[in-house]
């Protein structure tokens, strides 16, 4: 029996997407077997991420409504042989399925699977519901931003309802802003949150620059971020790897001299 | 009547309400419940049936007294006694509401609320969003950052007292405050809001004595 792992945040555009993508990704490079659900009904984007669109035939809702068999909607990744995908319908709407079908969906991946990546949509609404049903524990993505950290508070308090534990991504660091202390420190949201941190990712245009390629960071491991999601992959197998540290890497000694010169 | 009244009767929607003075002699009262019923208040005493509620104040006052008061409002035929009470009844009615404390251990996070009917003393953090609606005081051991409202039923001697007062808002019966900037002292003392002449006031809770004035016994060698 596999672990079915939500990923969530309550506001948009923290990452969610692409912390799926990435996550399912490094755990596939990892060995394991993984299937990513997007329940993002209406607004899918898990595929565009994984450069996948063009292969889909069936989706999530054909599923729920017996349209098609659960095998026949899978599509499998272009790079790896045990990652599959299971896209969400994009002209429906998130009432379409209920959260009872959702977790049999994925009760039955998790017969099949090591891992099952549900990619949540923004908001506490019926998507939030369908996408926690089958969960058995949860990522919770946020940004050292208070108003994505407030969003957070409360999709914990949701997660815990429903009894499931959480455990806590910060995207976006930006070293330099901690720094001079114009972000929220780690700490500080840790504190805030009371759960558990499971990794934290600096910003990276790496990741906008893959995602816009249909291609996963984690495969680019000059990328910081990519490294980053593959500690976090280690973690969810339980290793113990400790956080990356945040500062830039010290200049090398051409590039320091250049510096010096003033033409760097 | 030379004396002072002691007797004061009132019409409400369903009824009649006496409202008893508390002060002077039992035997006093029904002289004057007597006199009222049979000489002045004649005329507007009688006619259509009329449920009467009879209020006594803080009067301590024995079931046999009580009946003594019954039986002469019966003898006018058309009041209909529905109740006699003391405050001190009610007082002790409210009073184990009051007393009710209730522990509870958590995190409040944003978008819970936690409602009580007396007061409350969480062990952990109210988040931002979050809220405790309680009649009573409420007590935190931890961080308060979200919105506490005490006395939500209309007490106004309650108060809202946190290891840790960062409020995003506070209520204490009808007065809504939110923190400005003279309320974050900084520094590491708990403190307590309470109202003061209706205004919202925060305090060391190391004043908390000054307000309250509970006595204490001291025991010791």
């Amino acid at each position: 029996m596999g672990d079915a792992i939500v990923v969530t945040s309550g506001k948009g555009g923290v990452g969610k997407t692409t912390t799926s993508a990435n996550v399912g990704t490094a755990l596939a490079l990892l060995g394991k077997k993984v299937c990513m659900v997007d329940t993002d009904i209406g607004l899918r984007n898990l595929d565009v991420v994984m450069g996948l669109e063009n292969r889909i035939v069936y989706d999530l809702v054909d599923v729920a409504e017996g349209r098609c068999r659960l095998q026949q909607a899978l599509v499998k990744d272009k790079r790896f042989e045990e990652l599959y995908m299971l896209p969400a319908a994009q002209t429906k709407d998130k009432h379409d399925v209920s959260p009872e079908q959702v977790r049999d969906i994925v009760l039955e991946l998790k017969k099949e699977f090591d891992f099952v990546i549900i990619d949540c949509p923004a908001g506490i609404e019926q998507g939030f519901r369908n996408a926690v049903a089958g969960a058995d524990r949860a990522i919770v993505v946020t940004t050292p931003e208070n108003a994505a950290v407030r969003d957070a508070d409360r999709v914990i308090g949701l997660l815990e309802q429903s009894q499931i534990t959480a455990k806590l991504v910060i995207n976006r660091i930006r070293p330099a802003m901690l720094k001079t202390g114009d972000m929220l420190e780690i700490d500080e949201v840790c504190q805030v949150l009371a759960i558990d941190l499971l990794g934290i990712v600096p910003d990276d245009e790496k990741v906008i620059k893959s995602a816009n390629a249909g291609e996963p960071t984690v495969m680019d491991p000059s990328s910081r971020a990519a490294i980053a999601y593959r500690n976090i992959a280690r973690r969810i197998l339980g290793d113990m790897v400790p956080l990356m540290p945040l500062d830039e890497k010290s200049a090398g000694m051409f590039k320091r001299f250049r510096k010096f010169l003033g033409i760097g | 009547m030379t004396d002072k009244q002691h007797i004061t009767i009132k019409g409400v929607k369903d009824g009649l309400v006496f409202i008893l003075d508390d002060r002077c002699e039992f035997s006093a009262l029904l002289d004057e419940l007597h006199y009222k019923l049979e000489k002045t208040h004649q005329q507007l005493l009688t006619g259509p049936l009329m449920h009467v509620n009879v209020k006594l104040g803080s009067r301590e006052t024995t079931d046999d007294e009580k009946e003594q008061i019954k039986s002469v409002l019966r003898q006018q035929g058309n009041l209909l006694v529905q109740s006699i009470q003391s405050d001190s009844e009610l007082q002790s009615l409210m009073g184990s509401n009051q007393q009710e404390l209730k522990v509870m251990s958590g995190i409040i996070r944003s978008g819970q609320v936690v409602t009580h009917e007396g007061s409350l003393l969480l062990l952990g953090d109210l988040h931002p969003g979050g809220s405790i609606v309680c009649t009573g005081d409420i007590y935190v051991m931890g961080t308060l950052a979200g919105m506490a409202h005490a006395g939500s039923e209309g007490r106004m001697d309650v108060i809202i007292a946190a290891s840790l007062l960062k409020p995003t808002q506070l209520r204490i019966a009808d007065v809504i405050s939110r923190p400005p900037e003279e309320w974050l002292t900084g520094d590491a003392a708990m403190e307590y809001a309470f109202l003061q002449e209706g205004v919202m006031q925060v305090d060391k809770t190391t004043q908390l004595f000054r307000m309250r004035r509970e006595p204490l016994v001291y025991k010791g060698v």
